[in-house]
This record gives C-alpha cells, sequence and structure tokens, in this order.
C-alpha cells in the first residue's frame, strides 16, 4: 500500500522552512514525520502529513514547489536488525533505496518512509514476504 | 618607440585627406561588391560619387550586429570565398555567431595594427610574449599572436585554461610581456604571489584588453607585478583587438585612424558630438577587404581627443570606455546578451522563461550565475533528479554562451516577471 509523500523546495535562505511550517500551521495539517535533504544552494523538504492533499494545494497557494510521491511506509519491529533484514528482501531483488527516513507512531513499532527504485515491486515483495505497509488512510488517523 | 611613424605620426590634415581617399574607395567598393550597401544606399538616394571625403560620412547608413546576423553567415562579405583566408566568430544578440572574414591583406594589416600596440606597450622583437587570449573563433588569441610575430617577439601561444603551466613558462621561459584579459593577468598574479615567484619574473609589459578595466585595476596590476600594463581594444566586426590602444601616458587608447575611422555620435540623435564629449562609437573600415563596415556602431561609449600626444603620436584617442548603450555583457573576455540567455531557455521544457543573470567577481574571476524557475511539472522530489536537471540547463546554457555558467534553481514566482522594464541582469563588478 502506498503512501502519499509531500515533498517541497526550499532555497537556502533564513526563515524559508519556518515559511513552510507556518502554512501548514495555519491549515492545521499535521505533520507526522521529515527529513530534509540539503545540498549547498536548496532544500528539499519531505513531509508525511495527515492531508498530504490539501497540505499541497496550501502550500502552492502561497508560492511553493511541491509536489505528491508515492512511498511506502514500512512498520518493522522496533528491535536491533529489523531494518537491515527489510534492507535484505529488497536488495536481494534488485530494488534500491531512493531516500528513507524514520517515523515514529508509538512506543512499539517503528516505521521507516522508504522510496524505492520500483514502487510497485517493492510494495508485491513486502505483501508476499508479509511486511505491513500503512496506507494514506492509516496515515491520516494517526493524529 | 612607434611602429609605424609615417602613419601614427602624420599631420591631422594628411591623416583626413588619406582617410577621405581611402573613404571614397571603400564606399565604391561596397556599392559594387556587397548588395547589403547598394540596396541601403539607394534607399537613401545615394551613389558612391556623393561621398567625396570624411564630411560626407554622415550621409551613409549605419550597420549594426543585427545586420551581421540577418546576412548569416557571409552575406556582408565583399570578396568571393576563395579569397576569404580565415573566420572569425563572436556572440550573436541570440542563437546565430556573428562571423567575420578576412583576406590576406586584412589578416597583414591587422598584425599591423596589433604590431603597433604592441610597440606602444614597449614590446620589441627582443620580448618572449605569452598570448593567454582564446585561440580559436575568438580573435583575441590569433589577432595577439598576429601581431607579436610581425614584431618578431617570441611568441608562446598558451591560449587560456592552464594558469599553473602558464605561470611556470612565464618563470621558466623569462617572459618578458603577456597579452590576456585583465582579469585574468590579476588571476595570474595571485597564484604568482600564492608561490613566492613574483621576485623570478622578467616580465615588463602586458597588453590587456577584451573586457572593460578601470585605471584602479591597472594600478593594482601594475603594483603587484611591477609592470606597465597597457589597454587594447578591438571589435571582431570591426578586425579584432588591435583598434586602439593606449601608450605609456595612459591618457585615452591611440585608434589606428587610417584603417577604422571613428566618430563618436550622439546617443539618442545619432549626430556626431563635440570632440571631448561622451557618445556612442561608430567605425567606418576603410581598407578591409573581406568584411568592409560602414558606420558600424559598437554600442560603446566612449568621447574622443584630437590633440597630439606626449608621446608623439598625432592618433585620436579615445577614452577609457564609459558604458554600453545595449545590454551587452562582457564576461571573461566573452560577450554575452541576455537575450542568449532567454532564448537558450525558451528550449528547455522544465524552466519557466523567467531568469536573472548575475555577473560577479571573485578573486579577480568573472563568475556568471544564471538563476532559473523549474516548471512545477518538472519538479523532482530526488536530489539527483534536481541535479539532472541543473546539468542539462547548464550543458545547455554552455553551448548557446560558449561560457562556463553557474545555474540556480530559485522558488517559483521569485524572479522578475517580464512585464515592463523586467530586470534580468545584476552585475556586481564595477567595470566603468
Amino acid at each position: 500500500m502506498n503512501a502519499k509523500q509531500l515533498s517541497v523546495f526550499i532555497e537556502n535562505r533564513q526563515g524559508r522552512l519556518g515559511e513552510v511550517l507556518d502554512v501548514l500551521k495555519r491549515n492545521k495539517i499535521n505533520i507526522i514525520s521529515l527529513s530534509l535533504a540539503d545540498t549547498t544552494e536548496y532544500g528539499l523538504l519531505r513531509l508525511i502529513v495527515n492531508d498530504p492533499a490539501s497540505g499541497r494545494e496550501k502550500l502552492s497557494a502561497e508560492g511553493f514547489s511541491t509536489m505528491l510521491t508515492d512511498v511506502l511506509v514500512i512498520k518493522i519491529e522496533h528491535k536491533a536488525g529489523s531494518l537491515q533484514e527489510l534492507l535484505k528482501i529488497l536488495s536481494e531483488k534488485q530494488i534500491n533505496v531512493e531516500y528513507m527516513y524514520g517515523l515514529s507512531i508509538d512506543g512499539e513499532t517503528a516505521s521507516v518512509v522508504l522510496k524505492p527504485s520500483d514502487l510497485k515491486k517493492a510494495d508485491k515483495i513486502l505483501v508476499s514476504e508479509g511486511v505491513k505497509t500503512m496506507s494514506a488512510e492509516d496515515i491520516s488517523k494517526l493524529n | 618607440m612607434i611602429w609605424n611613424e609615417t602613419k601614427e605620426c602624420m599631420s591631422r590634415d594628411e591623416m583626413t585627406a588619406l582617410q577621405s581617399a581611402r573613404l571614397v574607395k571603400t564606399v565604391d567598393y561596397v556599392y559594387h561588391n556587397v548588395e547589403f550597401y547598394r540596396k541601403k544606399m539607394q534607399q537613401l538616394g545615394l551613389l558612391p560619387g556623393d561621398i567625396k571625403g570624411v564630411e560626407d560620412i554622415t550621409k551613409l547608413p549605419f550597420t549594426t550586429k543585427d545586420d551581421l546576423r540577418d546576412n548569416y553567415p557571409f552575406g556582408l562579405f565583399a570578396t568571393p570565398k576563395s579569397q576569404i583566408v580565415r573566420i572569425h566568430a563572436s556572440s550573436g544578440t541570440t542563437g546565430k555567431a556573428t562571423v567575420v572574414g578576412y583576406t590576406r591583406r586584412d589578416l597583414d594589416i591587422w598584425s599591423e595594427c596589433v604590431a603597433r600596440c604592441l610597440t606602444m606597450a614597449g614590446v620589441t622583437k627582443e620580448d618572449i610574449i605569452q598570448v593567454g587570449y582564446g585561440y580559436g573563433l575568438f580573435t583575441g588569441g590569433l589577432g595577439a599572436h598576429g601581431g607579436a610575430e610581425k614584431i618578431g617577439a617570441m611568441v608562446v601561444p598558451m591560449s587560456t585554461g592552464n594558469s599553473k603551466k602558464l605561470t611556470t613558462m612565464m618563470v621558466d621561459f623569462g617572459v618578458t610581456a603577456i597579452a590576456c584579459t585583465p582579469s585574468y593577468l590579476l588571476h595570474i598574479s595571485e597564484l604568482l604571489e600564492a608561490e613566492n615567484l613574483i621576485k623570478d619574473l622578467k616580465l615588463r609589459a602586458a597588453i590587456c584588453g577584451a573586457e572593460p578595466w578601470t585605471d584602479k585595476m591597472r594600478s593594482e596590476i601594475e603594483g603587484r607585478l611591477h609592470i606597465n600594463a597597457h589597454d587594447i581594444y578591438g571589435l571582431s566586426e570591426v578586425m579584432g583587438p588591435g583598434v586602439a590602444c593606449d601608450c605609456i601616458y595612459h591618457k585615452g587608447l591611440h585608434v589606428c585612424e587610417d584603417h577604422f575611422y571613428p566618430e563618436i555620435l550622439d546617443t539618442s540623435t545619432l549626430k556626431p558630438v563635440k570632440a571631448g564629449e561622451t557618445g556612442e562609437l561608430v567605425f567606418t573600415t576603410i581598407t578591409k577587404e573581406g568584411l568592409p563596415l560602414i558606420r558600424y556602431r559598437t554600442k560603446d561609449l566612449t568621447s574622443i581627443n584630437y590633440d597630439t600626444c606626449e608621446c608623439g603620436r598625432t592618433s585620436a584617442r579615445i577614452s577609457k570606455f564609459k558604458g554600453r548603450v545595449d545590454d551587452m555583457l562582457i564576461i571573461r573576455g566573452v560577450n554575452v546578451f541576455p537575450s542568449q540567455v532567454e532564448a537558450a531557455l525558451v528550449d528547455i521544457k522544465e524552466v519557466t522563461p523567467h531568469y536573472m543573470i548575475i555577473v560577479d567577481r571573485v578573486n579577480n574571476l568573472d563568475t556568471l550565475e544564471i538563476q532559473v524557475e523549474i516548471d512545477e511539472k518538472y519538479f523532482s522530489d530526488e536530489i539527483k533528479g534536481l541535479e539532472a536537471l541543473t546539468q542539462k540547463i547548464s550543458h545547455t546554457i554552455n553551448q548557446a554562451l560558449g561560457l562556463n555558467a553557474k545555474i540556480r534553481i530559485v522558488e517559483p514566482q521569485t524572479l522578475t516577471r517580464s512585464e515592463g522594464k523586467a530586470v534580468h541582469v545584476i552585475d556586481k563588478r564595477k567595470l566603468y
């Protein structure tokens, strides 16, 4: 099952990240997880929010470059080695990880947000391996 | 030292008579050999016989860079292609280059002009001169080279791009003169200072051009390298470097007036201004065979002085440039028009047509940054996607300008819109 990630392009200038967060706050959009990839000139803010479509609309209206990307939000056990096992499953089937970041839901399970090189194939493999993924709907309920 | 005393020191009356005779000949020549000029003169009801001397020059039509573009590539050549022995090209205002052609005699005259300029800088056959201008379509390298060979100096054809090799050879060969852009020479001087090599130099003179520079920059170059630095001017349409150069007194650049007839015109009325007043520099080539140009508008702003110089030369002197009539930028010696950037960006579907050009000088080297907005459709959530896009834009721009530009992606709607007079260029250098 896919989840939607909201990606925002941010120039490296003072206060710009704050402005993104301000738009989300004003529109009561809750951030569940985020990652910020930075280069010398710009950053890419990747967000998992409770309502990505609305988040995108509001940010675009305020002049930000945004996009929605399909990603996998995968539940893994909160114990040593579980992430390694997950990645092993994918790498054995020649699936690469484009990027990945953590997402914490509660005390017992951990989750990772993962963008695989081939999302459909990865999803299928995970289903067959019995790995749990979260849908957009699951995430919207995480408020 | 004066290379050609007969020509460089003739009385003003003699010069005017010579220019008049050559102008009359040139007008007759272009009328019969270049359709473009014949048509223009016919439209104005002018016959070659109507031009009896330089006093009649204002009757003649102008030529612009756009005329060269419209007649790309060889439309304005006055000789059959078989008579042309060399082609050079510079940036046009849009995609197409401005192409110029030289006959054997044109090249000889060009070398003669450069020889005069090098002699103004004290270069003789005893010198070892490094030419640090680009060799190729750009007129700088081969132009300076021809003049240096004519003098009989030992020429080291360095071209551009390998500063380390240049400084090593400068020391090892005992180079005494260098021809390159002034900003590049400052960069070279920093490298030499960093390696503590200044004390090992035999360098005496520099002949710098291809970009505007100030007296302050000259003092800096002279002070750091303990040399005399001279300003050489030229443009490929008229000939290339060697159209004018300043002597040791640095009170304006002596024009090779017996080959290039200068006028200074009011920028709004295009009527001649009085000597000493600032206006646009316009040249008529009066000895060229391959690509003779009538009243070519250089778009450079300057003033002219006909007084005899302390050096003994009587040739007219143009002041250091005071700016441009158009929006052309000179970056690392390369002419860049914002319209070229615009034309290149139109072909890249991922970017919007909005852009900003930022020119700066960092460690004495010109930097060019072009800011672009990405069409949201082509936005990427991966750094590698954005980097690939930046590279694609960079490649297209580099091809169009012949110059490496740094591409910076900015957020949408942040660049000035072209409604009214949009500012597309921020030039942080202080060149004039």
